[in-house]
């Protein structure tokens, strides 16, 4: 069981980073993913008097501070509205709304967990965090940098007019996923993220020209699935998933040039 | 450490440790309909509202709740009742066990959705596991639940 020393709310970040420098302190997110460590926490550090628990939009960015709720980003009208429901639909199967209501999305993008639905989500999108001490880093570096003492403040998703789908196949309902996907589209250029495979979602990219066949995207998908690894794991395995992401990838694609629509 | 907060609007001070887990808080100051199910926050038997909004009682320290208002079905029985009348009608409860965390979190969606679909209504409760039954009985019980409220709505 882990168990928790000291209880700090910080009042400032710079109290917040100090602390967390020490091995032995954790800041506490929503707390679901540290309560099934057996880690002995001796300050736990607390970030919510910091105003981080807001999401922010102006003409060119959503701010989502790291301890909004999952549910917060789920709900979040024009959040949803600028991406085509993505994160609605990416969040909507973990495990239930009452743990959606604790699960942060700091907790959840610091992890970067091979099986996350909203790192694989935020990387089709030009997404970047915003660290205390290391500024602000895409997203898809930050997703192979090591975890480190930083403390990630922000999340910043810039509105460049991306049309973006997402999926996921899982075993049962509200089991962690077999293998997720996002797919975005800026004028030519194709943005593709397959994650839970079963390692953290990676980002591939390719270009469509305006007077494309059906077998250019065939052989675009075919040449991501060949560069990137599968695995295998109790939910699957790595052919399985391969196949999984032929289909998963090309719905969503189908979902953003046609309105294809695939219940799920 | 020192909290303060309200349990079904009384209010409780008290000298805790910082790993008191709001179930057993919760537990400790009587609220006994607040179970544990599970090690993994997967069940939501332990289900309670935080200022109104569900969340995993097992899953939150009581210091997250200072300052805050929690509820439980101690605090709502004449509405958890009135629901629990709807599921024994349809026949919805085998053990009854997974019951307390699964009509806080009917009674959370009825205050937050609004005329819900099937799908919503499923998608909302996904998180309440019953180990009995196959959810039919459960399903046919919220929804004619929540038609008689929308009827009310209606006439009104
Ligand atoms: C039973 C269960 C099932 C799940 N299923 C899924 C699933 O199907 N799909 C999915 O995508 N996810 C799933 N998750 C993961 C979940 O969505 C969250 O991502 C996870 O719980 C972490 O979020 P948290 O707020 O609970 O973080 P915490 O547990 O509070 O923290 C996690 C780590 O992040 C650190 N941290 C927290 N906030 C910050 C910050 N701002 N800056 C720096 N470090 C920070 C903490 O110190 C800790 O090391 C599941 C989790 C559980 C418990
Ligand atoms: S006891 Fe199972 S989710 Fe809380
Ligand atoms: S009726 Fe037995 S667990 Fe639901």
């Amino acid at each position: 069981m882990f168990t928790i020393d000291k209880y700090v709310v910080a009042e400032s970040l710079e109290e917040a980073y100090e602390l967390n420098k020490s091995k032995r302190n954790a800041i506490i997110g929503g707390m679901l993913w540290l309560r099934m460590g057996r880690k002995k926490i001796r300050t736990a550090i607390d970030l919510s008097a910091l105003n981080l628990n807001k999401i922010d939009e102006d003409d060119e960015s959503f701010k989502i501070g790291c301890m909004c709720t999952l549910r917060d980003l789920e709900t979040h009208e024009n959040l949803n509205k600028s991406f085509n429901n993505i994160f609605h639909k990416s969040l909507k199967h973990i495990v239930g709304v009452q743990m959606r209501n604790l699960a942060t999305i700091g907790g959840s993008i610091y992890s970067r967990f091979g099986f996350s639905d909203i790192l694989t989500a935020l990387l089709s999108l030009d997404s970047y965090v915003e660290l205390f001490k290391g500024g602000i880093i895409p997203l898809n570096e930050y997703v192979n940098m090591p975890l480190d003492n930083d403390i990630l403040m922000k999340i910043i998703i810039n509105k460049d007019g991306r049309k973006a789908a997402c999926n996921s196949h899982r075993i049962s309902a509200t089991d962690f996923p077999v293998l997720t996907c996002a797919v975005a589209n800026k004028e030519n250029e194709w943005f593709v993220v397959v994650g839970a495979r079963p390692m953290k979602a990676k980002l591939s990219t390719f270009n469509l020209n305006n007077n494309y066949e059906k077998d250019d995207i065939d052989n675009a998908v075919l040449k991501i699935i060949d560069n990137i690894s599968f695995g295998t794991n109790i939910r699957g395995s790595k052919e399985y998933r391969q196949i999984l992401a032929d289909a998963l990838i090309k719905r969503n694609i189908d979902e953003i040039l046609n309105g294809g629509y695939y219940a799920d | 450490m020192q909290i303060k907060l309200w349990i079904n609007d009384k209010e409780y001070v008290d000298d805790i440790s910082p790993d008191t887990i709001l179930l057993d808080f919760l537990r400790s100051k009587g609220c006994l309909s607040v179970k544990r199910g599970c090690e993994t926050s997967n069940c939501g038997l332990c289900t309670v509202l935080l200022q109104g909004k569900p969340i995993l009682s097992c899953s939150t320290l009581a210091v997250r709740a200072n300052g805050l208002k929690v509820t439980t079905i101690e605090g709502i029985q004449d509405e958890a009742s009135e629901f629990g009348g709807f599921l024994a009608d349809e026949g919805a409860e085998q053990c009854g066990f997974c019951s307390p965390g699964f009509i806080m979190n009917v009674i959370a969606m009825k205050n937050e959705l609004k005329n819900p679909t099937e799908d919503e209504i499923k998608n909302y409760l996904e998180g309440n596991l019953c180990r009995c039954t196959g959810y039919m009985g459960q399903l046919r019980a919220v929804k004619k639940y929540l038609e008689k409220y929308s009827d009310m709505k209606k006439g009104a």
